[in-house]
């Protein structure tokens, strides 16, 4: 064990440096979250622009093959990376789910073609992506999916209707999974396809959030054709490429999102309290003390998942526990960090409180975190069922065709 | 001893509810939440019912009904996050004219309160510091009132506010000033439940009337604790419809075949929003019991009623989008409104943070003596 930098790695740590310093601007004293949030338009042209710069340095997919234009590094470098890019303001990553989860699904499914044809794009930011799996109907339960896939010639037709589905109004290309035989049961009639977001018979709403922004969107499908050449995965076994895509999404979360630790600290540093500078508070100082070994604790848990992985090892159900202690780390912090400001702690405006009011704003985007990529209830299930080997929940539904399950 | 609300009380709940579900419904907050102006029409409908009056002695014009009574219609205004300045003018405006105000005063102001003709609210924050005698920068020089209040909470359709604010002796004083007047700037600010209108409020030599009954901080805790028990009654009435709205939705929504609200994961989060609100209940009962009775108690009571009522609509309100999944996060489900409410009501009167400090404070002082 060595948690030191081995000498390539602290030479890649220099780099991811000097690239930073010379392209983006540090978080301060003033500022932790970058001036234009996800939810707005003028976001998109500047997050594309700097996938183009990290691309450029050769900084994007550092784990992928060297012709994918990846490094073909060890996943540890991509820790390095995320660490370092967290001191900085950067927009929202708009190309998260493609890079983290569409593009590896197409490394594993696809043909060289057409790997050759989209991973490049996507590195560039050129190419957005969205994931299709959500139903209304469907959810935790993703494999109840009910859009339907019919084989007419050399193409699929797809009816039906997906919705969460974030950033779909702004996509070029989707991760689709459908219901290809319902007379199967409900795992087993499913068909993955990867099609272009902008197919005739698409129609794409966003949905607003309670945050009042709109990242997330219903998608319907009135006969959209996809070639059976998008097909991943043969017919029937949709729901092992889906599978494989969630396990990418758990390797996805990276370090947790604002505010933090070092926000809340940072906002501690600069707030009085009655009884003098808030971080001489020992109630403050016990909560600090606690989120602390919280984001150190995923942290290194993180260090070890990247270990296994460089050792060729799966990433396993264990990674369920960082999303349930970041996300609900995140909501409490959030709250603490307002009520900290007292009665301006229901305030918004970012004119008006420390750091732009990051934690105000957070509150109202936190409860989306524990809920988006896999609920904590259905997380813990999975560390209880899969980590520790107690017995599954009875499933009532698992072997019965899916067209008789609507019926009962 | 009898814990409970009489026949009376049930009978203005039922009523309280029946007129609120139908005049304020969640659509109604949903628009103000989206910047509908302010619903005088709905303040009217309210005021004809009596409420604001409820326990204003009636030779002021209102009804001379108990705090106890005002609780009643907290809660049930709080299960439909009611999108009016009811807490503002009808408990701080209105007991700190009752509680601070002298005679000729009362009989002035309080009837156009009782009548909801007139609209009060309560300036105090300054700032992201808690509120104390310490803190208060802005000044009464006798006439008029100098300095910036943030936020205030209602300015937006307030024809007054109670200032606290300092004398030229340094005394804490309360003072009654207009806000439709040209020396009051009030600039709007966002705030997290914007069914609730939100500002910054400057006073520049703005002229102003000493309430000159009583002065003091101490007359200002006083308020705020009474106010702390009825805000707790408001925070137990949306918790509980939280709670009301997780289970309805954990009966008809599926998942692997089965309804949500049988698996012990959701039926744990459920019993614990329960727990939560039960225990949050019973203290605001003490509390409404120790506003209406038990002066010598009050301090003890509301900070535990306020405490208990914040931890249990946080919980309640974030638990129950959690109940919800996706929909739950979007803004056309009502879950939103409750947890917004949550939130602003969590710092309205003082962080659960400062009631633990004051708590224990008391505590501590009442054993010494
Ligand atoms: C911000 C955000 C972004 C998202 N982005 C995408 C996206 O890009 N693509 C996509 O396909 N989807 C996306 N989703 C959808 C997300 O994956 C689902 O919302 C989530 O899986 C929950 O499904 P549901 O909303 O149907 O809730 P439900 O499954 O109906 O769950 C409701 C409640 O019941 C609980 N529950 C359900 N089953 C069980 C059980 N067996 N045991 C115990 N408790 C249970 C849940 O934990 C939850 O509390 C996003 C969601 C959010 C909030």
């Amino acid at each position: 064990m060595d948690f030191s930098d081995t000498p390539e790695e602290a030479a890649f740590r220099a780099e991811v440096r000097a690239f930073l310093e010379a392209n983006a601007e540090p978080k301060s004293e003033t500022r932790t979250v970058y001036p234009v949030s996800y939810g707005s338009l003028d976001m998109l042209p500047l997050a594309r622009e700097w996938q183009r710069k990290k691309a450029e340095a050769g900084l994007v997919g550092l784990s992928w093959p060297k012709q994918y234009g990846g490094r073909a590094l060890p996943q540890i470098y991509q820790v390095i990376f995320d660490q370092e890019q967290s001191n900085y303001l950067v927009p929202h990553s708009v190309f998260d789910i493609g890079l983290g989860m569409c593009i590896p699904t197409m490394m594993t499914f696809a043909t060289e073609e057409q790997k050759t044809r989209f991973v490049g794009p996507a590195v560039r930011g050129e190419e957005i992506w969205c994931q299709l799996f959500s139903e209304p109907a469907a959810g935790s339960d993703v494999a109840a999916l009910q859009t339907r896939s019919v084989k007419d010639g050399d193409d699929w037709v797809i009816n039906g209707q997906k919705i969460w589905t974030s950033g779909a109004h702004f996509s070029d290309w989707g991760v689709l999974v459908t219901r290809s035989d319902p007379s199967l049961p409900k795992h087993k009639g499913l068909t993955f396809f990867f099609l272009n977001m902008k197919s005739p018979g698409i129609t794409i709403k966003p949905i607003r959030q309670i945050s009042d922004s709109s990242n997330f969107n219903e998608v319907f499908f009135t006969d959209v054709r996809i070639p059976d050449a998008q097909r991943l995965g043969a017919v029937g076994d949709g729901w092992k490429v889906a599978v494989a895509t969630l396990m990418n999404e758990r390797l996805a979360v990276g370090e947790s999102r604002e505010p933090n630790f070092a926000d809340l600290f940072r906002l501690c540093r600069q707030l009085e309290l009655e009884d003098g500078p808030a971080l001489r508070n020992a109630l403050i100082r016990d909560k600090l003390a606690d989120w602390y070994v919280q984001q150190q604790g995923m942290r290194f848990t993180r260090f070890r998942t990247m270990t296994a992985l460089s050792r060729g090892q799966t990433p396993g159900p264990e990674s369920s526990m960082l999303k349930i202690v970041n996300a609900n780390k995140r909501q409490a912090i959030a709250r603490f960090g307002s009520e900290l400001l007292e009665m301006t702690g229901s305030l918004v405006d970012p004119g008006l409180s420390p750091l732009k009011a990051v934690m105000q704003q957070a509150l109202l985007d936190a409860p989306g975190t524990r809920i988006g990529g896999g609920t904590e209830e259905i997380l813990r299930t999975v560390i209880a069922e899969r980590v520790l080997g107690m017995p599954a929940e009875i499933r009532v539904d698992k072997d019965i065709p899916f067209k008789d399950l609507a019926k009962q | 001893m009898n814990f409970d609300f009489s026949d009376e009380q049930q009978e203005l709940r039922s009523q309280a509810r029946r007129f609120l579900e139908k005049h304020c419904t969640p659509a109604k907050v949903n628009a103000r939440l989206d910047g509908a102006p302010f619903d005088r029409t709905l303040w009217q409908a309210i005021a004809d019912m009596g409420w604001m009056g409820t326990a204003i002695p009636e030779e002021y014009g209102g009804l001379g009904l108990s705090y106890i009574d005002l609780c009643v219609i907290a809660e049930e205004l709080g299960r439909c996050v009611a999108p009016v300045p009811f807490s503002s003018s009808a408990y701080l405006a209105t007991n700190a004219i009752l509680q601070a105000a002298d005679e000729r005063q009362k009989t002035a102001w309080l009837p156009g309160l009782a009548d909801g003709s007139v609209i009060g609210t309560f300036a105090l924050s300054e700032g992201t510091a808690a509120p104390s005698a310490k803190t208060i920068g802005t000044t009464f020089d006798g006439k008029t009132l100098s300095g910036t209040k943030l936020p205030v909470i209602d300015a937006d359709c307030a024809d007054f506010a109670i200032v606290v604010a300092r004398d030229s002796q340094g005394r804490i004083v309360l003072c009654r000033a207009d806000l439709r007047q040209p020396a009051v700037a009030i600039e709007a600010v966002d705030s997290v439940d914007d069914s609730r209108g939100h500002a910054k409020v400057t006073f520049n030599r703005a002229p102003a009337e000493l309430l000159a009954g009583q002065t003091g901080w101490s007359v200002i805790e006083t308020l705020i604790d009474g106010a702390a028990v009825l805000v707790s009654f408001e925070q137990i009435g949306g918790a509980q419809r939280s709670l009301e709205m997780a289970r309805d939705y954990s009966l008809q929504r599926r998942s692997f075949g089965r309804q949500i609200g049988s698996y012990q994961a959701i039926k744990h989060k459920l019993a614990d929003m329960w727990i939560a609100i039960e225990t949050a209940r019973s203290n605001a009962y003490y509390g409404a019991w120790a506003l209406q009775n038990g002066p010598a108690e009050l301090p003890v009571a509301a900070a535990a009623a306020r405490i208990s009522a914040c931890e249990a609509y946080w919980f309640a309100s974030k638990e129950n989008i959690q109940t919800h999944g996706g929909v739950g996060f979007t803004w056309e489900f009502d879950c939103h409104l409750y947890y917004r409410r949550a939130a602003l009501l969590a710092v309205m009167l003082g962080s659960p943070r400062i009631w633990k400090d004051r708590l224990i404070q008391t505590l501590e002082q009442r054993n010494a003596a």
